[in-house]
């Protein structure tokens, strides 16, 4: 069965680093990754069951892989070759049981949660995170029965979604579809859970000004989430989400999901200071982005040495930032994060989210107090209320791999969001997605 | 030979293509037979010596005031305000109109021993202007013997530690003016009356006036009732400067007015082609105009902008008048429809104008398309009298290219404007209740505004506003070359020619519509029967 396999190869690795400077997802044909016939990885263990990709997303982290760009602090977090694509809605091939203890039939529908912790590597006592249903805080993600890698996707045991040929996951990352969920409504599950974690560890308080950086799937799924649960009481309630996007449509899909304005990148600072009311440092001819006052959070989406200095140009003192965008090795100056007392928090995948299910105390918002629940299946709710599979925009089979990836590499240029390979599996066919 | 009055030709087969202002361009549009074409009276003769017809205007008052010598003494304080940047289009060339008033104001000041003088440039909501802008608008000699010492300066609307609230008109109008101005002994108006609309209460009114005072008149329901903000008797505007002016002089502010006209000889001698009818153009015109206008058309934007607003206006003064405010405005209003009136029968249902580089907003500066839409919509559709122009539901051609570009130093709330309210609505009055304060009060515009050379947080509004009257009465507004999405955030039409203009129009008016060309600048009035 054919998978895309990514290989250590450093002279191919080199490659797509310079073609990438033509474009993200421009250096493929010359990179590391390979289309090739290959076998279902062996089940590592108890617990661990077949599951066949239906569709699995190319996510940003994916693309960074692809290009080069990833940072070296990755090295040890994984191992080679592997099957990337963690993004990924599939079938059981045999029963199997849920993370939540649900029985699964061979050929139910279930999405990854991708993230390797404790129990996947069958490490027990658990690290602190994860005994608490952190796993995406894992300690130990390259330790235990596995080999190296952070999520499936990333580590050579357990393959990954861009395979026909299947992959292998631990129960603790089942998690079924409700049969009313389309297929690519449920590939944005994922994606849309590192939203939910984003939104509510950005710690967004009721009336504040929150300003998103970027309308890419991670902008736009942040949108979808902080909107959903804050009208559902388990957020505080922003008195303004304004989106900063760099291409027309991304910003008319972060206002469908909710924003309650959508600007060019450009012109997103001026948004915030005209509804914070700031003074700004710099003068007129400048466009007056250092801001005086500014957003309450800035949810920086992009991740880029660009897009942090604009975060800290137009956050208020002693204001948040959350970095969702994965970053990289950037150089950034960080005297106004000093001067203002600014947070700066990265954000990082999901596990288990501690949230008030009772709106009138929702003003808390965060991960302080309340229940806790799977950040997964308040995904699922994000998903079915705001209807994310609408976010992808192109799907591609395997052998088409270069083209899917450009695609994604370009997605907003060409009017696209999220970019999914396709498997082929009779039932993917049969089912009535877009 | 004495001027030409103005002219309205009807289009026939021999009428050669009519001249259209594109901004910093020209285009020559072949206009359908039967087509109206609205000329300018050809400028009037000059004073043969300015000096001395001020210095008579200032012995010989009109109204109940005394001459200027009496009403000076010494230990008087004498404030000298005086109309700023936005007057005249083009600026003048040296000496300006003011600088040879003010002289002899302060000429016969000094006689009088009178030593406490300020001059305060009477800015409004306007962006403060440059020292070069001061000095050519009052001489160097002028500007050197009272800069330096503080004593010249530029309307505060936001300083409240010089600004005066003299109470309220039977109307309930707050009237708040530049404090120094208003406990004065003695307030001169120094005015330059480019069209009917400006001068008499409103230099004062206005001119001096801060925001509270400001938005009782500068307003969507006052725009809509003036019809034409030209015409005073027909216009909301001037009845409310006019209460808020009669109020003032209640209030004890001792006013004597002095108002000047200008001919419409608007361009240099080597632009002369502008000012003549097409069919007139000799062969040196026609030169001229094929050269400049491949210049143009081979010039980068930015460099033919810096062209445009090098040029200074030959206008020449026609008369001066000076005394009490009323009094002395009736008689300019007066001398302004002589320069500037063109009598015209009947409405039409396609207007078209070619608007060019500047309008009172952008001196030295970008026409941004708020300023496009106010120049075309805002002031020439208010260019008549008794009838707009263009019919109700009727269509107006703009020709202009409308480039999403603004300045960002004069303008900066034009960008947030035209970003977050334009997007929103078009609606004067919707925009008017949801974010006309929030822009007016926001901190960084009020900075901008009193530190920099930004026009007020609220102008743009009040540029729209200017608008409201047209876009009220009009069915359709089409601008030909315009950046199409500006033209669309405004809630226009963009054409790519003017054939295609037509046939937006025709869509609105009717397949065999009738069609007026206002052929200005230079400056007309259409007194429509």
């Amino acid at each position: 069965m054919k998978a895309l396999v990514f290989e250590r190869n450093v002279p191919r690795f080199a490659a797509s680093r310079v073609a990438s400077l033509l474009g993200s997802g421009k250096g493929v044909g010359v990179g590391p990754l390979r289309l090739v016939e290959t076998d279902a990885p062996d089940l590592p263990g108890p617990d661990w069951y077949r599951v066949t990709p239906v569709l699995s997303g190319i996510c940003g982290s994916d693309l960074a892989t692809l290009d080069g760009r990833s940072s070296r602090y990755f090295e040890e977090l994984v191992s080679f070759p592997f099957v990337p694509g963690h993004e990924v809605v599939g079938t059981v091939d045999d029963g199997a049981t849920a993370a939540d203890g649900t029985a699964l039939a061979a050929g139910s529908r279930v999405v990854l949660e991708p993230v390797l912790g404790c129990a996947a590597r069958r490490i027990d006592p658990p690290c602190p995170a994860c005994a608490v249903g952190r796993t995406g805080d894992c300690e130990l993600v390259a330790f235990g029965h596995l080999r190296p890698g952070l999520q499936i996707g990333f580590c050579a045991d357990t393959g990954g979604g861009w395979s026909a040929a299947g992959l292998v996951a631990h129960r603790s990352q089942l998690h079924p579809v409700a049969d009313d969920l389309s297929d690519v409504d449920a590939v944005t599950i994922e994606p849309v859970a590192c939203a939910v974690h984003a939104a509510l560890a950005a710690g967004i308080r009721d009336g504040d000004t929150v300003a998103v950086l970027g309308a890419g799937t991670v902008g736009l799924t942040v949108v979808a989430a902080i909107t959903h649960l804050a009208t559902t009481g388990r957020l505080a309630v922003p008195a303004a989400v304004l989106v900063g996007g760099r291409y027309p449509g991304q910003r008319q899909l972060a206002e469908a999901l909710g924003a309650t304005e959508a600007l060019p990148s450009d012109h997103l600072a001026r948004a915030v200071r005209r509804r914070s009311r700031s003074l700004a440092v710099g003068g007129p001819t400048t466009g007056g982005q250092r801001l005086t006052g500014g957003a309450d959070v800035v949810v920086d989406c992009v991740g880029s040495a660009g897009s942090i200095a604009q975060a800290l140009d137009m956050v208020r003192p002693r204001g948040r930032i959350a970095l969702v965008g994965m970053p990289g090795k950037v150089a950034v100056d960080l005297t106004s994060l000093w001067h203002r007392e600014v947070s700066l928090t990265g954000t990082y995948a999901y596990g288990v989210e501690h949230v008030r299910g009772d709106p009138a105390a929702a003003g808390s918002g965060g991960s302080d107090g309340g229940e806790p629940v799977r950040t997964f299946d308040l995904a699922a709710e994000v998903v079915a209320a705001k209807g994310t599979g609408r976010l992808v925009s192109a799907r591609y089979p395997l052998e088409r791999f270069e083209e899917a990836v450009a695609h994604a590499g370009a997605a907003g240029r060409r009017g696209a969001v999220k970019v999914a390979f396709e498997l082929p599996t009779p039932r993917s066919r049969k089912r009535g997605n877009p | 030979m004495s001027p030409r009055p103005g002219f309205v030709l009807e289009v026939d087969r021999s009428t050669p293509p009519t001249l259209f202002w594109h901004g910093e361009r020209f285009a020559l549009e072949k206009l359908p037979e039967g087509s109206r074409v609205i000329y300018a009276p050809e400028p009037l003769e000059a004073l043969a010596d300015p000096v001395a017809a001020i210095r008579h205007a200032l012995r010989h008052p009109l109204g109940d005031r005394d001459p200027l010598p009496a009403l000076l003494s010494p230990g008087m304080r004498l404030t000298i305000c005086f109309d700023d940047i936005s007057l005249p289009l083009p600026p003048m060339q040296a000496p300006d109109v003011r600088q040879l008033v003010i002289e002899q104001v302060l000429e016969m000041a000094a006689a009088a021993g009178v030593d406490d003088v300020v001059l305060v440039a009477a800015l409004a909501l306007h962006r403060r202007m440059t020292e070069p802008e001061l000095r050519h608008a009052l001489g160097d000699r002028v500007y050197d013997a009272f800069a330096p010492h503080g004593l010249l300066t530029q309307h505060d609307a936001e300083d409240p530690d010089n600004l005066v609230h003299l109470g309220q008109t039977d109307h309930g109008e707050d009237v708040e003016i530049n404090q120094r101005a208003a406990e004065s002994d003695l307030l001169v108006y120094v005015n330059i009356n480019l069209v009917a609309m400006d001068g008499g209460h409103k230099s004062v009114a206005t001119g001096l006036a801060s925001y509270k005072s400001l938005r009782h008149h500068h307003n969507p329901k006052t725009m809509r009732h003036s019809r034409s903000f030209m015409d005073a008797p027909s216009s909301e505007l001037h009845s409310a400067n006019w209460r808020m002016g009669r109020f003032i002089a209640d209030a004890g502010v001792k006013v004597f007015q002095i108002e000047t006209t200008l001919n419409t000889d608007t361009f240099p001698s080597q632009f002369a082609f502008l000012q003549k009818r097409e069919w007139e153009w000799n062969l040196r015109d026609r030169a001229t105009f094929t050269a400049t206008a491949g210049a143009l058309d081979r010039t980068p934007p930015r460099l033919a902008r810096q062209i445009f607003h090098s040029i200074k206006s030959p206008h020449a003064l026609t008369s001066v008048q000076a005394g009490e405010v009323e009094a002395v405005h009736a008689v300019t209003t007066a001398n302004v429809w002589e320069q500037q009136g063109v009598e015209v029968q009947g409405q039409t249902d396609i207007l078209t104008m070619g608007l060019p580089y500047i309008c009172p907003y952008n001196v030295n500066s970008i026409m941004n398309p708020i300023l496009v839409a106010c120049l075309g919509l805002g002031y020439f559709f208010n260019l008549y009298r008794g009838k707009p122009l263009v019919r109700e539901g009727g269509v107006v051609i703009l020709h202009h290219p409308t480039s999403w570009e603004f300045h960002p130093g004069h303008h900066p709330s034009y960008i947030d404007f035209f970003e977050q309210v334009l997007s929103q609505t078009t609606d004067p009055v919707e925009m008017s209740k949801a974010y006309e304060e929030s822009f007016a009060t926001d901190p960084w515009y009020i900075h901008l505004y009193r530190t920099g050379h930004a026009y007020h947080g609220v102008h743009p509004f009040y540029m729209w506003y200017w608008c409201a009257h047209a876009l009220a009465h009009l069915g359709r507004v089409v601008v030909v070359g315009g950046d199409p999405k500006a033209v669309r955030r405004m809630g226009f039409s963009p054409a790519s020619s003017m054939d295609d203009a037509l046939e937006i129009a025709k869509d609105v008016v009717g397949p065999s519509p009738t069609l007026t060309h206002l052929h200005t600048p230079p400056i007309l009035m259409a007194d429509v029967k």
